[in-house]
């Protein structure tokens, strides 16, 4: 199952974070993510944020892969 | 995350994979997510004939067991329930009918977009008892546990779950010791991976030797999979590794198993078109019955029949491509599903009818 | 009840056909909707129509919410049935409006509608010429329910047909698509969610107007794709015409934030209604005249080719993905649910 879309946090009040998706806004649960941030994207499911992004990690591999291309290139 | 749709990255990803596609691989995706991607983007036409894909259990709709709804749509149909459901069990077919046929026959269903939005239905509804269909995998399950715990907190009487959760990792381990089944390879669902982590699919390479890899759910996540599992294949060492870096951590969200833990025990569950697979579901624990709406609201149907001809057990199995089914888009659309695979727009049937994955080559 | 509550809300007197009844019709209806022919308050109108085939069109109106950002359900009754003129190659005349009413509903609201009907109707050059109310009990209507049924004229000579769709056709839209089907659902109770975008509801005969002036006989046929979205339309147009479509994926104009919603509640954004959007189907080289043409009117101003017309796949649109390979697009398939998985 499992559609869950990355979404920014735009603000948070207790367990409740209104966040940012594609450019609408929602009101989302935050309580299985307890060290969200504001600012922080999260994957967004059924409601809940249920997992804070690492843009770095998503870098990581996207850049492991672009220097084989790139060696590929030459 | 532009990065993720770009062409020219996936061309050079289709390279790579033609020259790493040496010998036949058979790769699951487990999860009906990664079916209406592969089916969306087209990728199927695009890959190294090498690389077959098979489509495995799919969504936790779609396995939902006939018998088991025909429970929940008789239990729907009592006047003083509201049977709160998401919006894709709708049309889920029991042995005899669907929600979406019980509700313009009267009874009372509401389609939500959060296991919360149907505690503040029971809060808001006093006078009805409110009953969650509580389907999911991994993904959801915790979600269902925060409503239970809303409920539980704010002492409410008219709320309660009908669990039919299901469970990955068990009906991953029942398809490797399916003797009919061959696959060398799984595509894990990261979705359910954003929760689990690594850890409960470690027996895959460990026990069967079968490399399995994270994956997101853009076209190009899938492709890169596909290159991490090709060269765990062709170099002999299986393991588990996440390609879906940005969303999963090797170990998961611990938040969220605490409270799938806290508030549901495994039990037997029985699967559309598999059978039963020990461990699979979940239950709520006893501690929690007052809100188990098995109990609180104990329904007995006569057992209707179930369905035949319904291809749905091989092609969840593998053994056979939708298409390859003697229903296919004759009895069974979606708009008229028959089996699992054609009821969730993730059910590879379905995926197949509405993307054409079987007609287009002849088409153009 | 004092007289002031009784004009707060409609009661089933109001439908009687009595005293009730004409007090609406002046007060409401005719006071908004004036115009001659309406004025005559006959039991017919009686219309002039001049050369011309005769284009004629129902339909009926039970949008909830009734009221939405960017327009109402009276204005989704005008605009819906002008465009079903405007598209056939019609020049859009006459409107009846039949209103199923709820009793109870506000007096307030049912001004606010009628209101909007007229501004639709003035905005579309269209006079709503003949009308019909009745009042239902409480819990037999939601709301408000509106039909209206409109009469155009085709000019000599005009002759729009999916089967004149020739291969290599090119497949314009006016604009961005799924705007009104992602208002209304944002509206819906327990989906709540804020987005910029408004309904595109909008009259379509001035662009329909300008897109046969410029095409001529190039233009093969044009569509509104209301309920069912884009995948729909271009369904029903490769199957009456029976020619196969081939649309780019990456050319058809979605807002953003459409496409965010629609991943968030698991919908697909070109199964989503429209209210103010045309596709034409026309010659290749009358598409860039129609394509300036479109873009020089505010309703559109977004217009692009999405893609043309093949002799072979008679019958089925195929979309061909960004990464290059080709699916079925297939019609919408019951009422779109949002789901999470």
């Amino acid at each position: 199952m499992c559609l869950a879309i990355p979404s920014k946090i735009l603000s948070i009040k207790g367990n409740t974070a209104e966040i940012d998706v594609g450019g609408n806004t929602k009101e989302v649960n935050i309580t299985l993510t307890p060290e969200a941030k504001v600012g922080d994207y999260v994957l967004l499911h059924a409601g809940f944020a249920i997992n804070v992004i690492d843009e770095q990690a998503a870098e990581e591999i996207f850049d492991a892969w672009e220097e084989a291309y790139a060696a590929l290139q030459k | 995350m532009q990065p993720y749709r770009n062409r020219d990255y996936a061309h050079h990803l289709l390279e790579r994979l033609q020259q790493e596609a040496t010998r036949p691989v058979s790769v699951m995706e487990v999860c009906g997510t990664h079916t209406v991607a592969i089916a969306r983007s087209g990728l199927r036409e695009l890959l190294p004939k090498n690389i077959r894909l098979i489509s495995g259990p799919g969504c936790p709709v779609c396995v939902t067991d006939d018998l088991d709804l025909d429970l929940v749509i008789a239990l729907a149909k009592e006047p003083e329930i509201t049977m709160a459901t998401f919006g894709d069990m709708m049309r889920v077919p029991g042995t005899g009918s669907s929600l979406l046929e019980a509700k313009s026959l009267g009874a009372d269903v509401k389609v939500v977009y959060s296991p919360t939005d149907a505690v503040a239905l029971a809060v808001a509804n006093p006078d009805r008892q409110v009953v969650f269909l509580a389907v999911g995998f991994e993904t959801t399950i915790p979600t269902v546990a925060v409503a239970v715990e809303q409920a539980v907190q704010q002492g409410l009487r008219n709320f309660s779950i009908f669990s039919l959760h299901k469970l990955v990792p068990p009906v991953m381990e029942a398809l490797l010791t399916d003797p009919e089944v061959r696959l060398d390879a799984f595509i894990n669902p990261g979705h359910v991976c954003t929760i689990l982590g690594t850890e409960p699919f470690r027996f895959i390479p460990e026990q069967y030797g079968k490399p399995c890899v994270v994956t997101g759910f853009e076209a190009v996540d899938i492709m890169e999979a596909l290159l991490m599992i090709l060269q765990q294949y062709n170099q002999g060492r299986p393991s588990v590794e996440i390609q879906y870096k940005r969303a999963v951590r090797p170990e998961g969200n611990t938040v969220a198993r605490g409270y799938i833990d806290k508030y549901f025990t495994p039990v037997t569950a029985c699967w559309r078109g598999i059978g039963e697979v020990p461990g699979s579901g979940l239950a709520l624990r006893e501690e929690f019955a007052h809100l188990d709406a098995h109990r609180r609201f104990p329904i007995t149907v006569t057992p209707g029949k179930r369905l035949k001809n319904c291809s749905c057990g091989q092609v969840l199995k593998g053994l056979k491509l939708p298409y390859e089914c003697a229903l296919f888009g004759k009895a069974c659309t979606p708009m008229k599903p028959v089996g699992p695979c054609m009821v969730s727009t993730e059910g590879s049937c379905a995926a197949y009818y509405r993307y054409g994955a079987q007609r287009v080559g002849g088409a153009v | 009840m004092s007289k002031t509550e009784q004009e707060q809300v409609i009661l089933l007197g109001h439908g009687s056909g009595g005293t009730l009844t004409n007090q609406l019709i002046r007060t409401v209806f005719q006071e908004a909707l004036h115009n001659p022919i309406l004025d005559e308050m006959l039991d017919a109108a009686l219309l002039d129509l001049g050369q011309g085939r005769v284009a004629f069109t129902t339909d009926s109106f039970v949008v909830d919410p009734i009221f939405f950002p960017g327009g109402d359900i009276g204005k989704l009754a005008v605009c819906g049935t002008v465009n079903d003129l405007a598209v056939s190659g019609a020049v859009p005349l006459y409107l009846s409006s039949a209103f199923i009413i709820e009793e109870g509903f506000p007096l307030a609201d049912l001004r606010r509608i009628v209101a909007s009907m007229q501004e639709a109707a003035s905005a579309a050059g269209v006079r709503v010429v003949t009308g019909d109310t009745k009042v239902v009990g409480r819990g037999s209507a939601d709301k408000i329910f509106i039909n209206t049924t409109g009469i155009g004229v085709v000019p000599p000579g005009r002759s729009l047909s999916p089967r004149r769709m020739q291969p290599e056709d090119i497949v314009l839209v006016s604009g961005t698509l799924g705007d009104h089907g992602l208002t209304i659902l944002a509206q819906r109770e327990g989906l709540s969610f804020n987005t910029p975008v408004i309904s595109d509801c909008t009259p379509l005969n001035r662009i329909a107007s300008a897109i046969m002036e410029a095409g001529g006989d190039g233009v093969r046929c044009m569509r509104d794709p209301t309920r069912g979205g884009l995948a729909t339309t271009l369904n029903e147009l490769a199957g009456q015409g029976e020619r196969g479509i081939l649309v780019q994926e990456t050319a058809i104009p979605l807002r953003r934030e459409v496409v965010g919603a629609c991943e968030m509640l698991g919908l697909d954004p070109l199964y989503l209604a429209n209210e103010g959007k045309v596709i034409a189907v026309v010659a290749p080289g009358a598409a860039e005249p129609v394509l300036a043409a479109m873009r020089s009117l505010p309703e559109g101003q977004g217009a692009v080719a999405i893609g043309r017309v093949t002799e072979s796949g008679r019958g089925l649109v195929l979309l061909e993905t960004e990464l290059g390979a080709t699916r079925i697009l297939n019609m919408l398939e019951g009422e779109p649910l949002p789901r999470i998985c």
